[in-house]
């Protein structure tokens, strides 16, 4: 699975970081380190969604709050 | 509206403002001639002996403004027709040379070249003087004075000599392309070539991001530019224009600044890679230093690296202040990475050949780097930065830099090195004086760039390197 998270400018104001180091958490705490592949591109060009995420090319929003639902929601269940 | 420092410099814009514009509506082929004309209409020349000297180097700057002569390896070209061939004659005596008694010009001269005729008024024989200046320096009068050529004043690597039919010629062996003698040549007869053709057909070519997507990589100097508009709306301008997004090139300082540091400590001493132009000058004029350059790529290049890695088919472009580093990009170990370079003047031209006022678009946003990073862009920047990283990294060891601002502190440094009594361990050299806010392709140059850049530093979201860089690391399968 593919986890592609926005780390452009505008996403990154919103917090990419603290969504990437926490799905980075996340993903370890799961066991799920060589299923997923996690990457992180610049702009996906809807930044008013910030932060972008992507699961396998289907776009998600996301915030640093939001991070662990969101992951548990697509990234997990569908692992 | 203050868009540049000097006549020359608008003149410039002008040309590459229309090679742009015809460009963009491929009508270049049909119009190459018609530019002159265009830009110098009528009969009354306002620069040069008629409109047909005038319109005659219009197109010699059409032609570099197209990418200039291709056999030239060198980007920093003499235009011959447009070098005023200035007197190029040295030190001579004025008559304000009074005849005196104390003959102190005689008395310093090392070589004796200074002799005095029946009035008592001092000759300098120029078969014997070499330039000194040692005269010009005591005389009580002021009455010796230098009429070396700006070019040639400007050129701090002595790389212009003056040709048999007195024009100035480059001496691309010792040339840096600093673009220093570009921007003070009063008569604009020195041009750095111009790959704007190539930017626009990248962006054509891109089908508005269908076909594959154009970043563009912005030097943090940027915040000492465009000052007549908000640095927000020059990333919505380049959106516009057609790139995909915009990206800080601060980002990849960041990242040389982490990976400069271990080399730092890992070798003992190092000089720095982020000038392409200090960076050449070591090659040329100190190869037997070139084994202490940094191993890392320059933050442009790293940060195109990285954007390469990770996005398929990606075009990347460079947006700075600097000449030099349209020669970077020609290197092997760049190449790859970058595939154009354009310059801030430049820029300005390409928003114009849109007919785009940026003042009137909605401010965009540009944060991807940390203070250290956007620093870079002044003299002692990036010593600072090199610091930081030791610091964030818990390495123990402490850098003891020589910022050299501007090629001739290089100079000074690289010879103590080259003969084993520079004290310091770390060279952090900038061709330009003030760092790249100095350099030849700003619009303009001014006395509170520096201060712009701190603030800008200020105003990065990320406080560390560490922070800045953690979104990258997310990429290392």
């Amino acid at each position: 699975m593919k986890v592609v998270v926005c780390i452009g400018s505008s996403c990154h104001i919103k917090g990419s970081r603290q969504v990437v180091q926490k799905l980075q958490e996340l993903i370890a705490q799961a066991g799920l380190g060589d299923k997923i592949e996690l990457g992180g591109t610049f702009c996906m060009g809807n930044c008013q969604k910030g932060v972008c995420v992507t699961v396998d090319d289907e776009m998600f929003s996301v915030s640093p709050e939001t991070t662990e639902e969101f992951f548990n929601e697509h990234i997990k269940a569908r692992a | 509206m203050r868009k540049f420092d000097t006549k020359v410099q608008h003149l410039k814009y002008k040309v590459l403002r229309e090679v742009a514009r015809h460009a963009w509506d491929d009508t270049l082929l049909e119009s190459i001639t018609d530019i002159p004309k265009d830009i110098v209409p009528g009969k009354v020349p306002t620069m040069r002996c008629c409109v047909y000297k005038e319109r005659a180097i219009l197109s010699e700057r059409v032609k570099i403004a197209m990418g200039g002569d291709k056999d030239n390896p060198n980007v920093i070209e003499v235009i011959d027709i447009a070098c005023d061939e200035c007197p190029a004659a040295g030190y001579e005596v004025t008559d304000s040379c009074r005849g005196c008694l104390a003959h102190r010009c005689e008395d310093v001269c090392p070589r004796g070249a200074i002799s005095f005729d029946h009035n008592h008024t001092a000759h300098i024989d120029k078969t014997k003087c070499i330039e000194c200046g040692r005269c010009s320096q005591v005389c009580p009068y002021t009455a010796i004075i230098n009429r070396k050529r700006p070019c040639q004043n400007a050129c701090k690597v002595k790389a212009i000599t003056i040709s048999e039919d007195s024009v100035a010629a480059i001496d691309n062996e010792k040339c840096i392309s600093c673009g220093a003698c570009v921007y003070q040549c009063p008569f604009g007869a020195i041009m750095d070539k111009s790959y704007i053709l190539n930017v626009i057909d990248i962006i054509k070519k891109s089908e508005g991001g269908k076909k594959y997507k154009v970043y563009a990589i912005v030097a943090p100097s940027i915040s000492s530019q465009f000052s007549y508009a908000k640095l927000g709306q020059v990333v919505a301008g380049l959106k516009k224009m057609g790139f995909h997004t915009v990206i800080e090139a601060a980002l990849g300082a960041d990242m040389v600044a982490l990976s400069e540091s271990k080399e730092l400590v890992e070798k003992g001493f190092l000089t720095s890679s982020c000038c392409p132009g200090f960076v050449a000058y070591i090659k040329k004029s100190y190869p037997e230093l070139i084994p202490y350059i940094s191993h890392n790529l320059s933050p442009m290049a790293a940060l195109g690296k990285y954007i390469k890695d990770t996005t398929e088919n990606a075009k990347v472009i460079f947006i700075g202040p600097c000449t030099a580093k349209k020669m970077e990009m020609q290197l092997d170990t760049v190449k790859p990475y970058v595939d154009s370079v354009m310059t801030f003047e430049e820029l300005q031209a390409m928003f114009d050949s849109l007919d785009m006022d940026i003042n009137t678009l909605e401010e965009d946003v540009l944060d991807n780097a940390s203070y250290f990073g956007r620093i870079f862009a002044r003299t002692g920047g990036l010593s600072d930065a090199v610091a930081q990283a030791l610091k964030e990294q818990n390495l123990d060891f402490e850098v003891k830099p020589a910022v050299c601002n501007g090629i001739e502190e290089c100079k000074v440094a690289l010879l103590k090195k080259s003969k084993n009594v520079l004290k310091e361990n770390f060279i952090e050299g900038m061709a330009c004086v003030g760092g790249c806010i100095g350099g030849a392709g700003c619009l303009t140059h001014g006395a509170k760039d520096k201060a712009q850049v701190d603030e800008y530093g200020r105003e990065a979201m990320e406080k560390t390197i560490s922070d800045a860089v953690a979104v990258l690391g997310i990429n290392n399968k």
